[in-house]
């Protein structure tokens, strides 16, 4: 059927038939790219976003080092407190990160952005996509600046780049399955604040009841069997392999697979949350 | 001719206990402005949600270009722009940017992208301020750029949720113009609007809504047939003297004045001559008013007349064309 459009429409065709998942996913690929570009703009263009989750984790850096390292350190045997605690603050980072994919898909809800983005002929996922992709990105530049602000306090690595590297990813790729949690979090309240404040009571016991920062043996043993299984712990316990070496495949794994768990059950919960909200 | 560009039959949207559509009809004919003219939380805005495929609709249907906006939405997002009432464009981007992201997240291609980006801040007085964050822009530049991004993919229907509301006069009718002349190019437009004047100098039909169901459907010149074209107000001193003043009235015009408590209220076709009449009889009784404005008439008007009960939300203070003390 022809539609009698008073004049004809350019860019109108046919959408990719359901089979056709290639074509959706490049899709989502295109315009999720398209979102994240928005997205880093604007990072770069309201700096004191950037500047303070950058700031954050060069306090607890600097925090832990120096104020709690002392305590710690007895406890680690051979390895020295700011080799510990560099893997850590890195998964650490990674996790506060990811409160700022709900405060970011909260904000566009409020501005009336989000309206418009439903309106367009774009993939259902890219809102998402392009918000988490956004994140990652930034993760990167932030993780890269805390290697810096190791190496000059100490940290150094033990067990060859490509190992280290291998962690970093580990790390990128939690922040991002953890990203997907937050951007459920921050379609369901649907304003920053309430974001933000909703965040931080998950993410507090996340990081502190962890390996992140101290070994969990000192621990409550309930405390320890919640600390030790999660997976911010995981993920710290597998980096740290990776940077100071040691057999790693186990954490490595649980920790994969934990991402893995995350983004199978949030990113379709999300883009359900996507398609509802107004 | 043929088929409509707008097709809504029977269109109803319940939120919970709450009826905000009921029971909605109208057709759009292709390359007009059709105007749906009512109070906040009529259901104007979520005529245009269900239509641009934000909302799906708790029952009936709607068709764009004759494609169900439910089961076609993903056709249907690409035959349409839509302009809201809050300017959805992103502050941290400059206007050109804004432009290119919808042009992308439109499918438009790269090559087209920048000259139709360049070509839409020209059009819309936005060239120089182009390359700053959204930002830094007054109300009326934001709201101009949020109609000139539903504009980049060329939408053949248009959908404007009150594109004036808060503007000054100026860019009012800087923004008139510019819907003008997309509907000469053949673009259709369904508009929600709270001015009557508005809904008259752009929509060749005009359906009023109220509380969810179409009160009216008719030309603008129809509605406003009853109404005169011109409302003259008179506050009297006190009650009394307004009866009287509407007694008087009465007698030297022919038809009785609206009174409430001290105002009468006198639709008319010949405003000023009436005006003049008005203000003789009074000053024969020896009345004078407190005031007098000389105004269109409004959708609170148009409510009165149709209705006999005012809108149930306060209207945004429409231009008055002249005002004053004698």
């Amino acid at each position: 059927m022809t539609a009698t459009a008073a004049r004809p429409y350019p860019s109108a065709r046919r959408p990719p038939g359901p089979a056709r998942l290639w074509l959706r996913l490049s899709a989502v690929a295109r315009d999720g790219l398209a979102v994240a570009w928005r997205n880093l703009i604007a990072l770069r263009r309201v700096p004191r976003l950037l500047v303070f989750s950058t700031i954050q984790p060069l306090v607890f850096v600097l925090m832990f080092r120096y104020v709690f390292g002392g305590v710690v350190e007895p406890a680690l045997g051979p390895v020295s407190y700011v080799d510990f605690l560099i893997p850590g603050i890195f998964v650490q980072t990674a996790v506060f990160g990811s409160m700022n994919t709900a405060i970011g898909l909260a904000t566009d809800m409020q501005t009336g952005l989000m309206e418009r983005f439903r309106s367009l002929p774009m993939a259902r996922s890219a809102v998402l996509v392009g918000r988490t992709a956004a994140d990652l990105a930034r993760n990167v530049f932030v993780v890269a600046l805390m290697t810096a602000v190791g190496f000059a306090i100490g940290f150094r690595i033990h067990a060859g780049v490509l190992s280290f590297l291998g962690g970093v990813l580990l790390v990128l790729a939690f922040g991002f399955a953890m990203s997907w949690i937050f951007a459920v979090v921050g379609l369901a309240v649907g304003d920053p604040e309430t974001a933000q404040a909703a965040a931080f009571p998950v993410l507090a016991p996340l990081v502190f009841a962890s390996s992140a920062f101290v070994p969990v043996d000192t621990m409550p043993g309930w405390l320890q069997a919640f600390a030790a299984h999660q997976p911010v712990s995981k993920t710290a316990e597998a980096v740290r392999v990776l940077v100071l070496g040691g057999p790693a495949t186990s954490a490595v794994w649980q920790s994969l697979a934990w991402d893995a768990g995350i983004i199978a059950v949030f990113a379709p919960l999300g883009v359900w949350f996507y398609r509802r909200a107004v | 001719m043929g088929q409509p560009a707008i097709r809504v039959e029977g269109l109803s949207k319940r939120f919970g206990s709450l009826t905000a559509l009921d029971q909605v009809d109208f057709d759009v004919p292709p390359g007009t402005v059709f105007g749906l003219l009512g109070p906040n939380g009529a259901g104007k805005s979520t005529t245009i949600r269900i239509l641009t495929t934000i909302l799906r609709p708790s029952g009936g249907r709607a068709e764009v270009l004759g494609h169900d906006v439910v089961r076609e939405a993903s056709l249907v997002r690409r035959l349409i722009g839509l302009a809201g009432q809050f300017a959805a464009v992103d502050p941290n981007l400059t206007g050109r940017e804004n432009l290119r992201l919808i042009g992308r997240l439109t499918q438009v291609t790269r090559r087209r992208i920048r000259p139709r980006a360049a070509e839409l801040l020209d059009r819309f007085d936005l060239a120089g301020a182009a390359d700053r964050p959204v930002r830094t822009y007054s109300g009326g530049m934001r709201r101009r750029l949020d109609v000139a991004a539903a504009l980049v993919p060329e939408p053949p229907v248009l959908f404007l949720d009150e594109p004036t509301t808060g503007l000054d006069p100026q860019s009012r009718s800087a923004l008139w113009e510019l819907i003008r002349e997309l509907v000469n190019d053949g673009t259709t437009v369904l508009l929600t609007t709270q001015y009557l004047e508005e809904a008259d100098r752009l929509a060749s039909r005009v359906v009023v809504v109220d509380e969810g169901r179409i009160i009216a459907d008719d030309t603008p010149a129809a509605l406003k047939s009853g109404l005169g074209d011109t409302v003259i107000e008179l506050t009297m001193p006190d009650e009394d003297a307004a009866v009287r003043a509407a007694a008087a009235a009465t007698g030297g015009l022919g038809e009785p004045p609206q009174r409430e408590g001290p105002l009468l209220r006198v639709a008319s076709r010949d405003g000023s001559g009436v005006l003049f009449d008005l203000l003789r009889l009074l000053d024969a009784e020896g009345l004078v008013p407190r005031s007098v404005a000389v105004r269109e008439p409004s959708l609170d008007d148009v409510f009165l007349a149709l209705t006999g009960h005012r809108t149930r939300s306060p209207e945004p203070a429409a231009p008055a064309t002249q005002a004053g003390t004698p």
